[in-house]
């Protein structure tokens, strides 16, 4: 076995940090991207655009600025220590925060583009039939943007999955705690350490290959499967 | 007819809401207000509607109605709206408490569920257990099977009848129809009709229906409500209003008026029914079998009564009792109105065994036949078309039960 047991650590941190990202995610995304499919105001774009400007700033600019405000002479960093007792940079709480930003516009444009593809006109018929916001949400919304909700999940997931620049910069580098896969990998390649880099680059390159496989074939297999209902 | 059951309607000043599905549709109308958080539609309507059969609201397209109807059912809000039906206040309820059935001009199936389904997620929400059982609902529009199909597999027809058994599943108040055969293609058109003429005879509830058809309407309607521009014209029973001259539907190319008939008997030799127009129970004789018109043979008992529909250009005037015509239908009436349509065309309103009838004609011909009000003469109808025709085929709703 060519791992060692902070690579164990490292997989697993980063494993339940992509977890817990994901669930944060889709309760923050779904009702911003419903809101967004549905606003006209031009409010709207501005906030639009936030969402998407981590496709496109290099995870080093969204790092540094993270890493000024959770310093506790700023107000985020100040307030989570007074609720918390614990800082937000360098702890597993602090690449929550990061990931969630980082991540958050692989969740909210695919749900956005589900609600928009979504026809209003059923939750006006629901609604005559005596059903509520959840009730509509729940049996209405959620399975007939099913396909939306899928890849949201599992595009955040995978992309929490191997995230680097923020972490390097917010997180840090302590096992255990902040130590997630790309960075371990990093460390490997820096002492030169090649069998352990491949362990861990193909084990990722592998996984997020199998996560996408299955996205894109869960799709298919819908589009064609309503074509043959 | 117990008013506490009648429909209460008053709505002032409808407020199309921001976001809402019929927005667009009323921006295009009033572009003055289009840079405007909303878009307001003048609507103002106040009337009473029967608390039982079918409420037909007739206008052209644009008029508000169906507006109208979505202010009843609380999709939209009006400034001024006073609503209560049977006895309860419903303005000011949201949507899903109002306890109103909606069927829309497109059916609105929830497409990620099967024809049994859709009925079940209705069904499941019903405001009361007094409803009709999901048994009746489907034999009443014939669904029966329909019901492991998806949505996106059935023909136009087919999913209205759905969409209208899903809507009556709630065991709603009353039932809100907006031109649910619109989007139906001609041939599908009559079973539909035939099923919403079933649902009156068997439901307790009251029914809306939104139609730019006149046709339609006076094979369904009970009551009429004309609107236009937002406003109500004229509101009264159907067959009273269709032979109002004051009013348009009586001056256009389709105008046609519907008599309430018995019939009499029938004619084995010739295949033929006679239809009695005075409705006095008891056997005609002299004159009353005058005021008589002969159909193609129809299966009801004589003393059943049967709705016919008599288009005003199918009918022509004679001074004299004509001898030698092929027209069977030759009635004997009183000019009771004359009202000139344009310079051309005219329409005469004649009173037959105290009924209407309207026969539109060339002025020429009413100069040339000095026609006034008073004057005895004698109508020749072409086409006599029967709108009861659950009576015809022995439809099960007219099953004696």
């Amino acid at each position: 076995m060519n791992l060692l047991a902070s690579d164990i650590t490292a997989l697993f941190l980063t494993l339940q940090l992509a977890a817990v990202t994901t669930v944060i995610l889709m309760a923050i995304g779904a009702p911003l991207a419903w809101w967004l499919s549905r606003s006209t105001s031009r409010f709207a774009s501005v906030i639009e655009a936030t969402v998407a400007l981590p496709l496109i700033l290099p995870p080093t600019v969204i790092g540094f600025y993270l890493l000024i405000a959770f310093s506790p002479d700023n107000f985020l960093g100040s307030s989570w220590l007074t609720l918390t007792g614990q800082p937000l940079a360098f702890t597993f709480s602090g690449l929550v925060v990061g990931s969630v930003i980082y991540s958050l516009p692989f969740v909210v444009q695919p749900l956005q583009s589900g609600f928009q593809h979504f026809d209003h006109k059923l939750l006006e018929a629901a609604e005559t039939m005596g059903a509520g916001t959840l009730d509509r949400f729940l049996n209405l919304i959620i399975p007939l943007t099913r396909r939306a909700f899928a890849t949201a999940a599992l595009l955040g997931f995978a992309h929490t999955m191997g995230e680097f620049g923020v972490v390097l910069m917010i997180g840090g580098n302590i096992p255990g705690e902040t130590q997630v896969l790309s960075i371990a990998l990093y460390d490997h390649v820096e002492a030169l350490d090649y069998g352990r880099a491949h362990w861990l680059a193909g084990g990722l390159l592998v996984f997020s290959f199998a996560l996408l496989i299955l996205l894109y074939g869960f799709n298919r297999h819908k589009k064609s499967g309503a074509k043959q209902l | 007819m117990n008013v506490d059951k009648n429909i209460q309607l008053s709505v002032e000043h409808c407020y199309v809401q921001e976001g809402s599905v019929q927005k667009e549709r009323v921006r295009k109308k009033s572009p003055q207000k289009a840079n405007g958080q909303e878009a307001d539609f003048s609507l103002a309507v106040k009337a009473q509607l029967p608390g039982k059969g079918i409420t037909a609201i007739y206008g052209p397209s644009g008029c508000g109605k169906t507006t109208l109807l979505r202010c009843i059912a609380g999709l939209e809000s009006a400034e001024h709206c006073q609503l209560n039906i049977g006895g309860n206040e419903i303005d000011g309820l949201p949507v899903k408490q109002r306890q109103l059935g909606y069927v829309f001009q497109e059916d609105r199936l929830f497409p990620h569920l099967s024809v049994e389904g859709n009925l079940d997620f209705a069904f499941k929400r019903r405001f009361s257990d007094n409803g009709p059982s999901k048994q009746q609902v489907i034999a009443w529009l014939d669904i029966e099977a329909l019901l492991d199909r998806e949505p996106d597999h059935l023909s136009g027809g087919q999913k209205q009848r759905v969409a209208i058994a899903r809507a009556l599943l709630t065991a709603p108040r009353c039932l809100l129809l907006d031109e649910p055969l619109a989007g139906v293609d001609s041939k599908a058109r009559n079973p539909i009709l035939r099923h919403l003429g079933t649902l009156a005879e068997n439901l307790s509830i009251p029914m809306v229906y939104v139609s730019h058809n006149l046709d339609e309407i006076t094979r369904l309607a009970d009551h009429l409500i004309i609107m236009d521009q937002g406003r109500l014209v004229a509101d009264g029973p159907l067959l009273d209003m269709l032979s109002r001259l004051d009013l348009d539907v009586t001056r256009q190319e389709g105008a046609a008026v519907v008599l309430n008939t018995r019939i009499v008997g029938h004619d084995d030799r010739y295949s033929l029914t006679q239809l009695a127009l005075s409705l006095d129970s008891g056997v005609s004789s002299g004159s009353g079998s005058d005021a008589q018109l002969s159909v193609g043979q129809l299966s009801g008992e004589p003393g059943n009564t049967v709705r016919v529909r008599i288009p005003s250009r199918d009918v022509s005037i004679a001074l004299e009792r004509p001898s030698q015509s092929s027209i069977l239908n030759i009635l004997p009436g009183v000019i009771s109105e004359i009202e000139l349509i344009d310079g051309a065309r005219a329409v005469v309103k004649t009173d037959v065994a105290g009924q209407a009838i309207l026969a539109r004609i060339t002025r020429k011909s009413l100069e040339h036949l000095q026609l006034e009000t008073g004057k005895q003469v004698y109508l020749q109808i072409k086409t006599v078309a029967l709108l009861s025709e659950t009576l015809v085929s022995g439809y099960p709703c007219i099953r004696n039960t």
